[in-house]
Order: structure tokens, then sequence, then C-alpha cells
């Protein structure tokens, strides 16, 4: 009993840390723009593609691989801020969330027209047997995973609070026209955020593809995950959308696993409205935002 | 509600009289059919969007609701189809008052994350209540919808049915925008804080026209349930919502107009797109693009402003 628990909570954290990426990858470009991204699933799916594609096809060492797709995804991200968000920045929110949706079914276009419908596999970045921990079997990638995107994770806050262009993000995430009126080039900071958030999902997307395989179409319930994750850490806060995917990915194995794995996802969603109704600030939102969101 | 949209619902309805006459084989109207049917969802979507500023991302949820629980109640519980029709709509406003009323008492996006959380758990619950719902494989023999004897058994029969139905949804609509409420709506829309210090009670007003629009898509979801006859979880899932909310915008959500446009149009382009084959959703995408980038106020009214722009460079 207690290993299966183990290993369910294993399973939560991986995937938990898919969750908290995406979920950092929406909060990053909530803050600078207001935009609920619902294209940032397609930057994982495009992290795990082009990761198969340079390493299986083109037979390139994986570390080469790695940072060559960070590269080109975060190009993706900068090209979409570029060609669809900055002409349209003066439309209304509703058209640009419109935007990223018709952005994320192109995306899945381009990749169902190189990749095909068909899911890839991709070999662990080592191999090595399972290590058993308290009688729960972890894969080596697993350790890549968690250790990746913690790195990530720590390498973000690091950036947000300790250097000169990061603090002019978050200004800018706090007030646009105040952060221009400083000399912060509010449009530079926008395309920066994107671009963060799509190297974010092409990390989870080039670690998880080893274990959960990746296709052309995982994008939209990824997106799914990670907004849920957003929300819960009350939307606008980094720290709380990575601790909430962590919770999302846990509550979900130990339902899929105790409970049934067909209701897994609605049990997270019910958490997740409940929450919200209860304290609409989010999980790690402060009591007097929550406040203030009171009609 | 004005002498100009009398006017053109005139038209609409002498059109929608007589496109049968140009439009023919059963294939082809029952596209029309359809058309329809995502109208009558997206007048309920736009009038939460553009009149009440909120967004739902879990619209195929009522849509699903009702048209499962007209499924069920006639093949199961032999239920007449009116009072199926009646009790998915019952359903459908308990659903929308329940995650309605918290959700929006608070500013902001908090409606976009209950429906687009609740879409996903009706979508389930349609998925794992095999014995109500079928599962996955979906319900089928849902008897063709019919009064006393007259069976609406073939798209031409629908068709005139479900036309009229949207008129009428259309009409009525009409007339709450250019009601009291409506005014009400326009003022909330120009400026909370100044609608709320006329004495505008703006969560009561959001959370009627929210329960409004899931009455909208429920009544669709019936209406399809007893044309197609066969219903599976996949026809009401986050992409079906989603694809709402596109037909709202891409048509225009400043006016009720823009989404039976918006309706139409996206109901036909993935028929047009046929010839692509596999490559449908690379080029549906690209002009779905298109039309937000050079037209973001919808198609309705960027299209006049895009001709006038065009004619007046070629008089310079």
């Amino acid at each position: 009993m207690k290993s299966l628990i183990i290993q369910y909570l294993i399973t939560g954290l991986t995937i938990g840390s898919i969750y908290a990426m995406v979920g950092l990858g929406f909060t990053i470009i909530y803050n600078s723009t207001g935009i609920i991204n619902l294209a940032q699933g397609e930057f994982v799916m495009f992290g795990g593609l082009l990761m198969v594609f340079l390493t299986a096809t083109l037979k390139i060492p994986v570390v080469y691989s790695f940072f060559i797709t960070l590269v080109l995804v975060t190009a993706i991200g900068v090209i979409f801020e570029r060609c669809f968000i900055n002409p349209s920045r003066h439309s209304p929110l509703i058209t640009l969330l419109i935007i990223t949706v018709a952005v994320s079914i192109f995306f899945r276009g381009i990749a169902m027209f190189i990749w095909g419908k068909e899911p890839y596999s991709l070999p662990p970045f080592t191999s090595g047997k399972p290590v058993m921990i308290f009688g729960a079997a972890v894969l080596p990638q697993i350790f890549w995973v968690l250790g990746l995107s913690l790195l990530s994770v720590i390498l973000m806050n690091l950036f947000f609070n300790h250097t000169i262009t990061g603090k002019a993000m978050l200004a800018c995430a706090a007030n646009r026209l105040a952060a221009s009126l400083v000399g912060i080039k509010v449009s530079r900071m926008i395309l920066l955020s994107f671009a963060l958030s799509a190297a974010l999902g092409a990390i989870a997307g080039m670690t998880i593809t080893p274990i959960t395989l990746m296709e052309y179409d995982r994008g939209p319930l990824l997106a799914l995950k990670g907004f849920c994750a957003a929300v819960l850490g009350g939307l606008g806060s980094g720290t709380g959308a990575v601790i909430a995917g962590f919770i999302i990915g846990i509550i979900e194995s130990m339902s899929a696993g105790f409970i049934s794995s067909g209701f897994k996802d609605a049990i997270a969603l019910v958490i997740l409205i409940l929450v919200l109704f209860i304290k609409p600030s989010g999980i790690f939102g402060s009591e007097a935002v929550g406040k203030l969101k009171k009609v | 509600m004005g002498k100009r949209n009398y006017i053109k619902l005139i038209w609409l309805s002498v059109i929608v009289l007589l496109a049968p006459l140009l439009i023919k084989g059963d294939y082809y109207l029952s596209v029309l059919v359809f058309m329809g049917i995502n109208s009558l969802v997206v007048m309920g979507l736009s009038l939460l969007m553009g009149y009440a500023g909120q967004i739902s991302l879990g619209h195929a949820a009522f849509y699903g609701i009702g048209a499962y629980a007209t499924g069920i109640l006639t093949t199961q519980y032999h239920f007449s189809i009116y009072s199926a029709f009646l009790i998915g709509i019952v359903l459908s406003v308990i659903v929308a008052v329940i995650i309605g009323i918290p959700a929006l008492r608070l500013k902001g996006h908090y409606l976009a994350v209950a429906t687009l959380g609740i879409g996903e758990i009706v979508f389930i619950i349609f998925n794992e209540l095999m014995e109500l719902t079928g599962g996955p494989s979906g319900l089928s023999n849902i008897p063709i919808f019919h009064i006393g004897a007259f069976q609406f058994n073939t798209s031409f029969r629908m068709y005139y049915l479900v036309w009229p139905v949207v008129i009428l949804v259309l009409w009525f609509s009409l007339n709450i925008i250019h009601s009291r409420v409506g005014r009400a709506l326009r003022a909330m829309h120009g400026s909370e804080v100044a609608a709320n210090a006329m004495g505008v009670n703006l969560s009561s007003l959001k959370i009627h026209i929210f329960v409004l629009s899931a009455i909208y898509a429920s009544i669709a979801g019936s209406l399809y349930a007893h044309f197609v006859s066969f219903i599976a979880p996949s026809n009401f899932g986050l992409m079906v919502s989603i694809l709402f909310l596109m037909m709202g915008v891409i048509g225009g959500i400043q006016n009720i107009w823009g989404s039976i446009v918006g309706a139409v149009l996206l109901t036909a382009l993935p028929e047009c797109l046929r010839v692509f084959q596999k490559y449908d959703i690379l080029v549906y995408g690209a002009i779905l693009l298109a039309i937000l980038l050079f037209m973001p106020e919808g198609i309705l009214e960027g299209v006049p402003r895009l001709i006038k722009k065009a004619t007046s460079r070629r008089k310079d």
C-alpha cells in the first residue's frame, strides 16, 4: 500500500511538473499582456516532435538536439508574437484569445503536415534501470523531467527577481502604462514573454516525450491542465502556478489510482471550480486581491 | 426594436424561405440545417460576449446537455419529445445557475475558467456513464423530430423546422437588446461603474444573460439530437465550445446579426475545404487567422470597412 502511494505520488509529480511548466508559461504571457494564450500546449508539442526529428531522423546527439530544439521553439514563439499578436494589439481581449486558438489550430496543421497523425517515441536521455525508492520503481527519465523543470523554475525566479530585464517585465505586469513612462519598451517585454514561455514549453515537451510519447494534437489537453494550474495558483503568480501544477498532477494520479481513471480529470476540475468559488484569488493569491475582485 | 431590424428580419425570412429552391440535394440541405443549429448557440454566446462582456469556454456542455437529455429520455424512458426538450432546458438552466452565480459575482475571467471546467466535466460524464449515455461509442436510434404523425425525416423538412426557430430566437433576442434590459446591458458594456451607479444590478444581469445563452444552446442541442438521431461525446468537447466562440468572433460580436454570419460561414468552411484532404486543418487555421488579423471586428463590420477603404483609395 505504502509503495503504491509513493508510486502514484511520483507519477503525479512527473506529470505535475509538465503542468507546472505550462502553467508558468501561461502566467508569464498573462502578466505581460492579459492574454490567455491557448496555443501554449503547441509549444510543448513542437518541443517533443522537433526533438524526435533531430535525434531520430537527423541522428544529432541528445545534448545538441536539446539546445537546437530550445532555440527553434523559442523562435516559433517569437514569430507567433510578431506575426499575430503584435499586429492586433489594439483588438479586444476576446479577439486576441480567439487569435491564439486560431494559431493553435494552424500550428497543429503544420505539425500534422510534417509528422502525420501517429504518436512518436523518443529514447530516454540516459539509459539505465529503474531506481527503487521506498518500493516504488522510478524511471531515470523522471529525474530528468523533475530536475530540468525545477532548474527552469529556479532560473525563471532568479531572472524575474534579480535582473533588470526581469524586473522590467514585472513592472509591465503591474502597470503597462507606468512601465512605458519610466522608459521600459513594453512591446519588447511582450515579445520576451512569448519567447520565455515558448522555451518553457519546449523543455516540458522534450523531457516528457520519452515517457508519454508525443503526437500533433496533444496541445489542447496540456493547455487545459496548464491553464487550470495558472488559475489555481491565482493567475499572475508564477510560484503559485508551479505549485498548483504539481498539486493537480498529484490529485490526478491519486484519483486515477484509487477512484477511477475515467473520472481523474473531472475530480481535478471539480476541485479547481470549488477552490475558485471559495477563494477566488486562487490558493496562493493574496486575500486583498481576492476582495478587490468582488463586484 | 426599430424599423431597420424588422426590415432585415423580413429579408432573412425571405432568403430562408427561398434558399432550398436554389440549394438542392439532401447533403447540402443538411449543411444548411447545421448552420441553423449552430446559429442558435452562437446567438446566445454573442449576447454573452458582446453585451455582457463575458466569455464562455464551455457552451458545448449546454448543447450536449440538451442533446443527451432528449436523447436519453426519448430512447430509454419513452418521454415525448416536447417534455424531453423542456427537461433538457431545465437541466441546462440548473447547471448554468450553479456555475453562473458564483462565477459572475467576480470580476475578470472567472466565467471563462468555470465554464471551461464544467465543459470538460460534462464531457467526461458523457463518456463515463456508459449505461445512460452509451459511453464513447455514443447513443443511437434517437427518434426523428415529429409533430403528431408528421415526421421531420428529411433535411428539407428539418430545414423548415430549424430556420423558423432561428428567426424566432433572433426576433426574441433583438427585442431583448432593444428593451430596458438591453439598454442596461449596453450601459454595462460601456462602463460597469457608471451602469452600477445608475442602479443596474450587474451580476444579476450577467447571470440572466448567461442562463439565456444556456437555454439557446440546449434547444440547439435537442434539435441536433433529433435531426441526426445519433450523438457521441466527441460532438460536445472543448473544441466544439471553442468553435462556437470562433463563429461568434469571426461574425462579429458587437452585433447579433454577426453570429448568424459567423455560424453560416464556419459551418460551410470545413465542407469547402474537403478538397485539401489531410491538409484541411492547416488551410482552415490559416483562413481563420487571416480573417482575425484583417477584420478583428468580425466579417459583418469588417468587410464593409475594407470595401470602403479600397474604394476611397481608388478615388484619390
